[in-house]
Parts: C-alpha cells; sequence; structure tokens
C-alpha cells in the first residue's frame, strides 16, 4: 500500500472517530452543562428540603431556569439555607414562591418558582421570602396511620 | 525426601515470584526507554501512520460491527427490564450510560486487544526471530524508536478514536432497535438521554478510560514482542500472553478508574 493512500484512509479514520466524540457530547450528552451560562445568586430557607441535591433544577412553570448551588444549615435557626443559581435571562419577582416538589412519584427532586405579581425584581443575592418545605411522604402516612387508629378508637 | 519435595515446591514459588517481578520492572523501564525515544519517533511521522493504519483503520470493521449489535442488544434486553416497571423511555438513558461509561471503552479495549495487539506483538516477535531487530541495531538504526515507539503512539492514538466510534454505533444500534422496531418515541429517546448524561463527567471520563486502555494495550503488546523469545514457539507463546494481559490490565484499570471517577456521583 503507498504512502497517500495509507495518509487517506487514517485521515478517515480520525476524522470519523473526532466526529463519534462530538457525537456523543452533542447528541447522548449535554455539552451544555459545561458551559457557563452568566447566572445570579438567590437564597431561600426552608423548614425542610427532603431529598433535594446539589445541582438539582430550579423550574418556573416546569423550564429549567436555574440550578441548586448549595445547602447548608442555618446553626440558630435550624432551618435549611438554598442557594440557588438563576440565569440571567430570567427575572423573578420579589414575592415569589420557592417550593420543593418531585417529578412523578419516583422522579428528581427541583425547586419550582411560581412568580407573585410585585413589580419589583429580587436582585442578586437576595432570599425569597415565601417558600414551601418538602412534603415527607413518611411523616403523611405517619400521620394518615394516627389519625386512622385515634378515629378508629372514638367509635 | 519429604523435606525436598517441600523446599524444591518453595523453590519453584519463590524462582516465579522473582521472575515475574524482574519482568514488572523491566516493562516498567522498557516502557521509559519508549517515552525516551518517542519525540525521535513522531518527528517521523509517516511511521506513526503507517501503524495507526494498520492498528486503528484495519480494526474499524469489527470495533462498528460490534459496537451495533452490541446496541441492539442493550436496546432489546435493556426495554425488556425496563418496560416491567413502566420505564421503557428511559432505554435511551440506560443505554447510553452503559455504553460511554463502561461497554464502548472497555469492550473496544478488548477487540483491540484482540485484533491489533496480537498483531503488534507477532510482528515485532517475529522481526527478533529473524534478526531484523539485531541487524537494524548494527546499521546504527535504533529499534525502539523505528519499530516499537511508532507502534505504541499508533496504538495510543487509535484507542479512543475506536471507543467513539464503538459507543457511537451501539447508541446507533439502540436506536433501531427501541425507536424503529419497538416503536419507543424519538424525541423522549434522545431527550431523556441528553437530559440523563453530561459530556462532563460522563463522556470524558470515558474518553480518558479509552486513553488509559490504550497506553496500557500498547504497551504490554510492544513489550511481549520485544520480550518474546526468538522461537517460533516463543512468538506463539508471547502473542498469547498479550491477550490474555491485556485482556486483564483492561478489567482490572477499568475497576480502579471505576471506583475513583463514580464513586461521589450522585451521592
Amino acid at each position: 500500500m503507498n504512502r497517500t493512500a495509507i495518509d487517506l484512509w487514517v485521515g478517515i479514520f480520525v476524522t470519523i472517530g473526532l466526529a463519534a466524540i462530538v457525537f456523543l457530547a452533542l447528541k447522548v450528552g449535554n455539552l451544555t452543562s459545561l458551559a457557563t451560562v452568566p447566572s445570579y445568586r438567590l437564597e431561600a430557607r426552608f423548614d425542610n428540603i427532603g431529598g433535594l441535591k446539589l445541582r438539582a433544577p430550579v423550574k418556573a412553570a416546569g423550564v429549567v431556569v436555574g440550578r441548586v448551588d448549595g445547602v447548608r444549615l442555618d446553626p440558630k435557626t435550624y432551618e435549611a439555607v438554598v442557594a440557588l443559581r438563576i440565569e440571567n435571562g430570567y427575572q423573578f419577582t420579589k414575592d415569589s414562591i420557592a417550593s420543593i416538589l418531585t417529578s412523578g412519584l419516583l422522579g428528581e427532586v427541583y425547586i419550582g418558582l411560581d412568580a407573585g405579581g410585585d413589580s419589583v425584581m429580587l436582585a442578586d443575592g437576595a432570599t425569597i421570602a415565601k417558600t414551601q418545605s418538602a412534603v415527607v411522604l413518611e411523616k403523611l402516612i405517619g400521620q394518615f396511620l394516627f389519625d386512622k387508629a385515634s378515629s378508629g378508637g372514638g367509635k | 525426601m519429604p523435606a525436598d519435595a517441600i523446599t524444591n515446591g518453595l523453590r519453584r514459588v519463590g524462582a516465579g515470584a522473582i521472575s515475574a517481578v524482574t519482568r514488572l520492572g523491566f516493562a516498567a523501564r522498557f516502557f521509559a526507554v519508549v517515552l525516551i525515544h518517542s519525540p525521535a519517533a513522531l518527528k517521523r511521522t509517516q511511521l506513526t501512520l503507517r501503524e495507526i493504519y494498520f492498528a486503528g483503520v484495519l480494526s474499524l470493521v469489527i470495533i462498528m460491527v460490534s459496537g451495533l449489535f452490541v446496541g441492539m442488544v442493550l436496546g432489546l434486553q435493556g426495554y425488556d427490564s425496563l418496560n416491567k416497571y413502566g420505564a421503557g423511555d428511559s432505554l435511551g438513558i440506560f443505554v447510553g450510560l452503559s455504553l460511554v461509561r463502561e461497554l464502548g471503552p472497555v469492550v473496544a479495549g478488548l477487540l483491540f486487544a484482540s485484533r491489533a495487539g496480537s498483531a503488534i506483538t507477532a510482528e515485532i516477535g517475529l522481526m527478533k526471530t529473524t534478526e531484523q531487530l539485531a541487524a537494524m541495531e548494527m546499521m546504527a538504526v535504533d529499534p525502539l524508536a523505528r519499530i516499537v515507539a511508532p507502534r505504541f503512539w499508533g496504538g495510543v492514538i487509535s484507542m479512543p478514536l475506536l471507543a467513539a466510534l464503538f459507543s457511537m454505533m451501539g447508541v446507533f444500534g439502540a436506536y433501531l432497535v427501541g425507536v424503529r422496531l419497538i416503536g419507543l418515541d424519538s424525541g423522549a429517546f434522545w431527550g431523556n438521554m441528553r437530559a440523563a448524561i453530561d459530556f462532563w463527567p460522563d463522556v470524558t471520563n470515558g474518553i480518558i478510560k479509552s486513553v488509559v486502555f490504550g497506553v496500557a494495550v500498547s504497551l504490554i503488546a510492544v513489550f511481549e514482542g520485544y520480550d518474546a523469545h526468538p522461537t517460533a514457539e516463543g512468538v506463539s507463546t508471547a502473542t498469547t500472553r498479550t491477550v490474555v494481559e491485556a485482556s486483564l490490565a483492561i478489567l482490572a484499570l477499568d475497576f480502579i478508574l471505576t471506583v475513583f471517577m463514580f464513586r461521589g456521583i450522585g451521592g
């Protein structure tokens, strides 16, 4: 086999190999998570965050507008302080409500943002005043059993 | 008499251990020497291109066909299991993650070891047997720079590309089975897959794995060829050893890399 034929075949091989890596990056994985979209920071305080994890999505009307950036416990009030990174294109009113939700019965835990009617927008570093904590299924079941037992005992 | 048998047995174990450690040390020094000779070899690009042709281009067919079939089987089996839990739409996630993280690098590496690694060992071993390497040294041509280093780098460069092609064909095979044959929604297949698989760390870790496997397989192949006994039997033993050692090295390295890469994820 002569030199130019080898060059050609190696060229084809390297090109389709690199194309496969690009395919894996764009079509199979999402490259967007690598890019740093300009964003600002919000905080929200919850009594209980349930199974919320770092990098969980923040959604408004079902659209992903940001990610959970950090979770810590306030040692004085024993509240969970969740830091949110919201993309710069999205602004939320001062009376927005942040709630911890689950997609489906077994799905991922995310934060839902419901915009209110205020004209003032939340600035970088602001804290969302109105929050709704995660629904802990075990507590609900416990409550249900307790109610059943006490109402059964009354009869 | 029984005391003799015991000491002889122990002596055999000791000799085996010493020769294993000696070979390991020799291989490590060989690796260092190959790296030292690499710049000179890489400067003559044509030599390495030739080896990429033999190791990479000629492995294309087996890698792509295997990838396609592995992907199709994963599609069928994965759908069968996932559908029991009503999660058939997650087929894309299942297939994509297993291919990109594990099966792509590992199966492509195993195929590469048997297809290209054995060929490299046999070639270098036969050159040694027919005293071509010694003849080169007589002509003041360094066989490490002229023969060994180009083959080593040809393997190292080919391996990640082959692994990526394997994964791509696997995803395509799963798409054929899942969407075309079973009738899943094409949007759910690609959308779920893209939502669950990140370029960093999933795809990049797969690429890192394939580079590590490429170095391991190529090094074992050139070392076994260079170290072969210069007889017909020696070359055949060396070729067998390449395939066995390279396959075991891939599986062991894969476990070690996986422990480091994915232990913290999702926790």
